[in-house]
């Protein structure tokens, strides 16, 4: 069947067939470049002494060695698996409790919970730790200044830079993700399941016991593994309130070992070797805890809404709950930026304090050009990244999906691999590679490019792939059977049907590549920073209100990108992911 | 055994809006028998089981099993739903994916108020999976069951706590059509050999009809007509539910001449004059529907050897060979009825036919609009 219709095909045919395998080769080229060549070299780096202007470099186990027998490195492993496991546990508590109170009674205020799924996007690590400084800091934390005002104390009762501290910070941070995660477990649960329970005569605390939670296994299991890989690569909280109370954990040994002098490369890439050995087994758990997980996925019937449980007068302390948390997830750390970006210098807030409002900080920010260079950096590589990404994806996803090329699923596997990367580690891998295959990018606006894309490709293929699954293989062959070539059916049938799936995923990588900091942290070089790395600077400086000036301009910034891709979603019907 | 009065309950949907689901149901169940909720969807018959049920909470009414109330609004009386020991079939069957056959059948055992022995829950769970003839798969993983099976499984669930009351929501209409008709025999079966009071959902109205002892057509969130199978389908006392409930001919009418004495009527219609019988007080003038079952339409080729009261000539419009049956389209002045009849019948399409309406057929009911 398939010779005779090649001979019957037209000469048109035959020239578009070379088309799509040149587009198919340099896709692959390029994700096996992006993905595999910074990996493979910081394993080769890690087995060789960095290469010096006097000595070449020599293959050594000596990295491993001072990394196992180091004391300190005992210490950071176990720093690193109490802070991830400490985060993860109290994130999943406090987003599993919301997503209970949300789904499954009728706490009121239910809107306002939605705005969680926006709210880690708007307020990036770095400002909420920074703002949680300024809140909980014993020095200057307002948080105390007021407790000890108030209950007359001598000592400042919370201390932000303690490893409680850190795990306060990151959990109240990634528990709008955990949020998420559980919201989507209690909705895919067929209520019928509970009810039949009730019905056969179980008690509720029963039913919860022996049905709900044993359903809800595998999506428990997913939410904590998925909160503790991204923990374990958390490097603005370690950095920032870790590295001042001598704690250390792996992405924060890291950044100094490379920032020390001689720059120790060779131990920092032993070291991203650990953590990406951590962060690589918490993904395979959790996508062999996927699979099996799927027997319990069920199909709902006519999907009844499920039953709320009527709390009564309770549903009020629910709602106070929810506003508490509320208020130390947004309000609070915007608050505490705005008014410190008001001040000539930090002070906590009074009556005196208001006369002295100021709007130097903005003046110096909107003045400074270095600044207005760094933001137009920032606009300039996520609309780059986010472009790159998609197209790239488009592609992939297509060779993916939609041929039948042996070995595709290499290519898949291949373009989600910097997905095990931690942020901080990607930055070291690409960094060593091109410091020692001087291409001419390393210190350049490229090389950050290089790496967003490397890194963000992932999120990308996710949005295309879900938007291709979803074209039908009749659509594309009824393109073929009017005549189409390869390329035109890709132009002008396939692409137009993934665009929503496009215009999402674009706007998603341009969202959270603009915030984005442990990558550049490593890559950037003066004149080619980005906004976070500018409020990094700005906070070693001390230069707190101008600082401040800046993050509150950058989360009006994030909002309105934000907002623009909440409408974007409705006009291109794409649900929000 | 089952008493519903005056039942109402609303909820308020996604969007905000107050719906009234159920409003003034009531009705009445005596022991033994299989009561349907027949509708089309969104007519109030899912909610109304589950405020049987207990899953949802209604604003007004009274519901009474055997004499004990589990529902009363105006004295604040409300069991909840696991204390009512009500065994129920869901549409999409609830079958527990991480629990084995046996441990489904068994739960309810388990977890109810009597405290049952392991040798007692294994001979009840074993006996009621016989019954379905499940006891094969007792070990199996509930979710390596097929649809049909897993069907089963949920009645054997239900059945097994030995309840008052059955409540079935659409336990069919997952199943594909052989396996549909192949069940029905089976609940029938074990509902008349149990003797097991029982209510049942469904929008389809040939299962209504084949299953029941009685039926309420509701729609909108109200019962339109309660009454056996036959009452139903033979005397529907509005549009919906003659249209709802088998296929039927309504004809326009407006009644010419009333005859008290006989209980007769002639109406002038869309096809001509019609005698009818008067089973409601109408009077002259009125406009009424006159509705006809397509297998009440009796045709042919010839005039009719004897006179009949209700004969026309029509044409035929379009014919359907169904099998057992033929399906035809006739045309009397402007309007196509249907009629079914036997295959033998061959007049072609285009072709002259005579058609005669028995005056008992003909259902009159008042003109909606």
């Amino acid at each position: 069947m398939q010779s005779s219709v090649a001979e019957t095909a037209s000469p048109k045919f035959g020239a578009a067939f070379d088309a799509k395998w040149v587009v198919i080769g340099i896709s692959l080229v390029v994700v096996a470049i992006l993905a595999l060549v910074p990996f493979c070299f910081m394993i080769w780096q890690s087995f060789h002494t960095p290469e010096t202007a006097s000595s070449p470099s020599v293959f050594t186990l000596g990295n491993y060695v001072t990394a196992y027998t180091n004391p300190e490195t005992v210490a950071i492993f176990w720093n690193s698996v109490q802070f991830a496991l400490g985060t993860s546990l109290l994130a999943f508590v406090i987003g599993t409790a919301l997503a209970w109170m949300n789904e499954r009674t009728n706490t009121p205020l239910r809107r306002l919970f939605f705005a969680l799924s926006i709210v880690p996007l708007i307020i990036p690590g770095i400002l909420f730790t920074i703002s949680w400084i300024m809140l909980a800091s014993p020095k200057i934390g307002l948080l105390n200044t007021w407790a000890m005002a108030i209950f007359g104390l001598n000592s400042p009762p919370f201390n932000i830079y303690s490893m409680w501290g850190m795990i306060w910070v990151d959990a109240l941070h990634c528990s709008p993700m955990a949020f998420l995660l559980m919201s989507s477990a209690f909705k895919a649960m067929d209520p019928s399941l509970e009810e039949s329970a009730v019905m056969s005569g179980s008690s509720i605390l029963n039913t919860l016991r022996r049905i709900t939670l044993k359903l809800a296994y595998p999506a428990i299991m997913a939410t904590v593994l998925t909160l503790f890989v991204n923990t374990i690569a958390s490097f603005e909280v370690p950095a920032l309130l870790g590295l001042p109370a001598g704690i250390q954990v792996f992405t924060s040994a890291i950044y100094q070992a490379i920032h020390q002098y001689p720059s120790q490369i060779g131990l920092a890439a032993s070291y991203s070797v650990i953590l990406l050995l951590l962060t690589t087994g918490g993904i395979y758990v959790q996508s062999r805890i996927s699979s099996t997980g799927s027997k319990y996925a069920t199909v709902t019937g006519k999907g009844f809404r499920p039953r709320t449980i009527d709390l009564g007068l309770w549903r009020y302390f629910t709602m106070a709950i929810f506003i508490v948390y509320f208020l130390f997830i947004v309000v609070l750390p915007f608050l505490v930026l705005l008014w410190s970006s008001l001040q000539k210098f930090y002070a906590p807030p009074s009556v005196e304090a208001l006369s002295r409002i100021t709007l130097d900080g903005y003046r110096y920010i909107l003045g400074s050009e270095s600044i207005r260079n760094a933001v137009l950096n920032s606009l300039w590589m996520s609309f780059a990244t986010a472009t790159a990404v998609m197209l790239l994806a488009a592609v992939v996803c297509w060779i993916v999906v939609k041929t039948k090329i042996r070995g595709r699923w290499l290519l898949d596997n291949l373009a989600s691999l910097p997905m095990v990367f931690p942020g901080l580690v990607l930055g070291v891998s690409i960094m060593i590679f091109y410091l020692t295959f001087d291409i001419g990018i390393y210190g350049t606006f490229w090389i950050i490019l290089l790496a967003y894309v490397t890194r963000f490709l992932p999120y990308g293929l996710r949005y295309s792939t879900t938007s291709m699954l979803q074209i039908h293989k009749d659509l594309e062959e009824s393109g073929g059977m009017s005549g189409g070539s390869w390329f035109t059916v890709f132009r002008r049938i396939i692409l137009p049907l993934l665009k929503p799936g496009l215009v999402a995923g674009w706007i998603y990588v341009m969202i959270v590549s603009i915030r984005e900091l442990s990558t550049s942290i490593l890559l950037y070089s003066p004149g080619n920073e980005v906004i976070s790395i500018v409020i990094w600077e700005l906070w070693e400086n001390g230069q707190y209100v101008e600082l401040s000036a800046l993050s509150v301009l950058f989360i009006l910034l994030l909002l309105v990108l934000v907002g623009i891709a909440q409408m974007a979603g409705k006009r291109f019907g794409v649900k929000d992911s | 055994m089952l008493n519903v009065s005056g039942l109402h309950t609303e909820y308020v949907s996604d969007k905000g809006v107050v719906v009234k689901a159920a409003q003034d149901v009531s009705f009445e169940v005596p022991e033994g028998q299989l009561f349907t909720l027949l509708g089309p969807s969104g007519c109030g018959k899912t909610t109304t089981l589950r405020s049987i049920a207990g899953l949802e909470k209604p604003t007004e009414g009274v519901i009474t099993v055997s004499g004990t109330a589990v529902y009363n609004s105006a004295q604040k009386v409300f069991i909840p739903p696991n204390k009512r020991g009500f065994g129920m079939v869901f549409q999409s069957y609830a079958i527990w994916p991480h629990m084995t056959v046996f441990q489904n059948a068994s739960f309810p055992l388990e977890v109810g108020q009597k405290k049952y022995s392991r040798k007692d829950i294994e001979t009840k769970v074993m006996r009621v999976l016989d019954s379905v003839e499940l006891a094969q798969y007792a070990d199996r993983d509930a979710t390596r069951l097929s649809g049909g099976q897993q069907q089963r499984l949920a009645l054997a669930r239900a059945l097994v706590m030995e309840p008052k009351l059955l409540l079935l929501d659409e336990p069919l209409s997952n199943l594909d059509a052989k396996l549909r008709e192949k069940m029905r025999f089976e609940l029938k079966k074990i509902q008349r050999e149990l003797g097991i009071t029982t209510i049942y959902v469904t929008h389809d109205q040939s299962e209504a009809l084949a299953l029941s002892h009685e039926i309420a057509v509701m729609r909108n969130g109200r019962i339109m007509q309660i009454g056996t199978p036959r009452q139903i389908y033979e005397t529907p006392n509005t549009e919906f539910v003659a249209d709802f409930v088998g296929t039927i001919n309504f004809i326009k009418a407006t009644v010419r001449s009333v005859d008290a004495a006989a209980r007769d009527m002639v109406v002038d219609s869309e096809i001509g004059t019609v005698q009818v019988p008067m089973i409601h007080d109408f009077h002259v003038g009125e406009e009424v529907q006159v509705c006809v079952r397509p297998e009440d339409v009796h045709l042919s080729d010839s005039t009719p050897p004897v006179s009949h009261t209700n004969h026309y000539l029509g044409t035929v419009f379009a014919k359907i060979f169904l099998g057992d049956v033929l399906d035809f389209q006739v045309q009397v002045n402007d309007k196509v009825m249907l009629a079914r009849v036997h295959p033998s019948q061959k007049t072609p399409v285009g072709a002259p036919i005579h058609i005669v309406l028995d005056p008992s057929d003909c259902i009159v009911l008042k003109q909606e609009n």
